[in-house]
């Protein structure tokens, strides 16, 4: 009975899509009321939240592309999932990513501690060759004289569109057994991102600890295949926490903003894809994304680019000031009466001489112009001498 | 064979030795992940290029990907300045972003682009032979077997002609410099190789079959040797063997050439990662287990030469005092009798002329902080090994 109702429902969703356009009111009435959007917004909602908090963890580490290898590795695990079960259940499907993801992550490990190859060689290696032998596999069963087998090429790309309820269920639960696990060892990963070293001799076991947050990274990435696909992944694990990172130096705040972040782009991704034709929702949610990374890179008051920026030509200007300062400060110094009137042409370019500069330090009471002359106030030739030799001073 | 295998193992092998010479310097340099990320990014450079020419095959479409190839090292390289993430992070941000404009641009124009992404990272080798190059009425082979021909061509003239430069500016970035060598031009010169590389492989083998080519011939040569000739010419066999012996594999499974390649690249790579004779993983860890034994035995003649008493020396108090659980004692002691460093008398262990002489100099050398020259004094005093 049920099912016959969201066929239904899925029908009137995929005719509201053949509508071009769609208000913003009615699409927020459309999410409350209809089923499918109702629950795709919700899916890569809850997903976008697993995967910011987890992201967070795995940029912190230096493990960015540690995703992108998991997601391409899961791959092949998706397509033996399906050549042994025969059954297109995307439980089983996502359980066989987990193994081949979990193995892939292994593997990784064990090339960079056994040998000499570097982490990026050890990344690309695992990345390319299980996503060939994913493929190869793909187009194996394609070959088969199995009806069954179409649409195992949505996790290539990921199909928000194919999320039923009991995906969004299985999401829901792995986030709260994440969050919960998350709280439970808070200070151990804590401890662990920031100083290993510490941690082993604390007599924590890290071996334990960094399976467990690998463990789970992989986790939240094999959940998002399914709607964001192989390829882009990645991004999702690391847009949002690069994002957070930017504007706290606190990391359960760090934590807790990638997660909204994460939704957030969610949200407002599925949205924009439900609104126009012929766009596949993962690609909108990861430009959703990168647009809160390149606006926090942007705005964030303490490390962005826009206010650093800033500084850095106040701090040159200050300097400019200083030098002009300084230099009247030397002349000042040969002469009986510090407030011996010098001209203003003597003051060069070189000493960071400008008018501006000039009437900033009358501003500031350290000089005083006379016609074309100047000449240092008590003031200023004491904030001068303090300038640059405060060891003398003492 | 037909002519059609023959040209596609032909195209598939020049894809290989195309993609083996600049990926052994990326793998040498720490920057594999870069060419994950060019063959990613390529993808809207590769869309808006075929816009304007409507050609898969025409040499404005690569330079344009090419292009957008470049801009992805920059933007890497400039948000990994500004020190707000690592690179790995800039990497992992750029990419994605640029590949899912390629994506939606194509999404948008689905009804006049005949352009598929999945064509454009999994490539068919395949339908390759069936593209030729036409001038007039003469066939002259197929045209992505021209394509990665020049490129290739390209690859070979400037690497011999700048051989040396890239070797130095490989091991030694200081040294390159300080001789006079452009860091940033060789840098960009061989991201450019690679981009153009990518780009002009992507049309028969697919994305991300090129990163595999790249990495994995070379990583799997960087296993067995530490010579930069070698590597390169180990790296274009392996290249070679896992293009010929895949197409192989695809006919028989009758599955997808790109997938095959790869996992007949793959299967190389486990082999050699396994067995290897001196970075493989088996020998790794023998030798590792070799010297926790030596280590043990090396403690523990310290301590038989720390302790005159007997009851410090006796068989069965060896557990007991020098705290050896993990490592079974009586592998120790049957070496340390094998070796003649000890002589068991009624249960006492004591050192052996020569175990007094080898304890002697092995202090000597832990003492001052040359623990290294251990191990060449291992050859001199020991007939068997741990």
């Amino acid at each position: 009975m049920t099912k016959q109702k969201n066929i239904c429902e899925k029908g009137k969703y995929s005719s509201l899509r053949r509508n071009d356009k769609m208000d913003l009111k009615e699409y927020i009435e459309l999410v409350f009321s209809d089923y499918t959007l109702r629950t795709i917004t919700l899916g890569t909602a809850i997903l976008g939240a697993v995967t910011g908090m987890l992201g967070s963890f795995a940029v912190l580490r230096k493990q960015s592309l540690l995703g992108d290898a998991i997601s391409h590795a899961a791959l092949p695990g998706i397509a033996i999932a399906f050549l042994i079960t025969g059954a297109k259940d995307s439980n089983t499907l996502l359980l066989g990513a987990l193994i081949s993801g979990l193995i892939g992550t292994f593997w990784i490990r064990g090339i960079i501690s056994k040998t000499h190859l570097k982490s990026d060689t050890a990344l690309g290696l695992i990345l390319s060759l299980f996503f060939g032998f994913g493929m190869l596999l793909l187009t194996y069963i394609q070959k088969q004289p199995n009806a069954n087998q179409a649409g195992l090429d949505k996790y290539l790309f990921g199909q928000a569109a194919t999320l039923v309820e009991s995906d969004v269920w299985l999401m829901a639960i792995v986030t709260g057994i994440c969050l919960f696990v998350l709280l439970l060892f808070w200070k151990e990963f804590k401890l662990l991102l920031f100083d290993e070293d510490y941690t082993k001799t604390l007599g924590f076991n890290t071996k334990f600890i960094d399976i467990l947050i690998t463990s789970f990274i992989v986790l939240a990435i094999v959940l998002g295949l399914q709607t964001v696909g192989v390829v882009l992944m990645s991004a999702m694990l690391l847009a949002p926490a690069a994002a957070a990172r930017q504007w706290t130096n606190s990391l359960s705040v760090m934590v807790a903003l990638a997660a909204i972040f994460g939704a957030f782009s969610g949200v407002v991704g599925t949205a924009i894809s439900a609104s126009q034709n012929n766009l596949s929702t993962g690609p909108v949610i990861v430009l959703v994304a990168s647009v809160f990374v390149i606006f926090s890179f942007i705005f964030s008051p303490s490390r962005g680019l826009l206010f650093k920026q800033i500084r850095f030509i106040k701090n040159r200007r200050d300097l400019q000031l200083h030098k002009t300062l300084a230099f009247m400060h030397q002349i000042a110094e040969n002469h009986e009466d510090i407030s011996h009137p010098h001209a203003i042409r003597i003051l060069n370019n070189f000493h960071g001489y400008t008018k501006g500069t000039l009437q900033k330090l009358v501003d500031k009471n350290y000089v005083i112009l006379q016609g074309n002359m100047w000449s240092l106030t008590q003031e200023g030739f004491k904030t001068a001498s303090n300038l640059y030799n405060q060891t003398d001073n003492e | 064979m037909n002519s059609a295998q023959i040209e596609i193992q032909l195209i598939a092998s020049v894809v290989a030795i195309a993609c083996a010479i600049p990926g052994t310097f990326l793998v040498l340099r720490k920057m594999a992940m870069i060419s994950d990320a060019i063959s990613h990014s390529i993808l809207p450079g590769i869309v808006i290029g075929f816009f304007i020419t409507h050609d898969l095959n025409s040499p404005l479409l690569i330079l344009l990907a090419a292009l957008t190839g470049i801009i992805t090292v920059i933007l890497v390289e400039y948000i990994q300045k500004t020190g707000l993430v690592k690179e790995d992070t800039a990497i992992g941000l750029v990419f994605p972003a640029l590949f899912s404009i390629g994506v939606i641009l194509i999404a948008k124009n689905a009804n006049d682009v005949h352009l598929d992404v999945d064509a454009v990272l999994l490539g068919e080798l395949a339908f390759a032979p069936f593209d030729r190059l036409l001038i007039g009425e003469t066939d002259l082979g197929p045209k992505s077997l021209w394509i990665i021909g020049t490129i290739l061509l390209i690859t070979v003239t400037l690497l011999i002609a700048f051989f040396k430069e890239l070797k130095v500016s490989t091991f030694d970035k200081g040294l390159a410099a300080s001789l006079g060598f452009s860091p940033a031009i060789i840098h960009y010169g061989l991201m450019s190789v690679a981009s153009v590389t990518t780009v002009g492989a992507f049309d028969a083998v697919g994305a991300i079959l090129v990163v595999a080519l790249m990495i994995a011939p070379a990583a799997t040569a960087y296993l067995l040797t530490t010579d930069l000739k070698k590597m390169l010419l180990l790296a274009i066999g392996f290249g070679v063997f896992g293009a010929i012996s895949g197409y192989w594999f695809a006919h028989w499974l009758d599955a997808s050439i790109s997938g095959s390649i790869t996992t007949m690249l793959g299967l190389l790579f486990l082999v050699v990662y396994l067995f290897a004779p001196n970075k493989g993983l088996i020998s790794v860890m023998y030798r590792e287990k070799q010297q926790r034994i030596e280590v043990s035995l090396l403690t523990f003649l310290l301590h038989l030469k720390n302790h005159d008493e007997i009851e410090e020396r006796h068989v069965n108090h060896l557990n007991e005092h020098i705290n050896w659980r993990k490592v079974r004692s009586k592998v120790v002691l049957d070496l340390a009798l094998k070796n003649n460093m000890i002589h068991i008398d009624t249960n006492i262990v004591s050192l052996t002329e020569k175990g007094n002489k080898f304890t002697s100099q092995a202090i000597d050398y832990i003492i001052t902080n040359e623990d290294a020259q251990i191990e060449h004094m291992k050859d001199d005093f020991f007939l068997f090994r741990g």
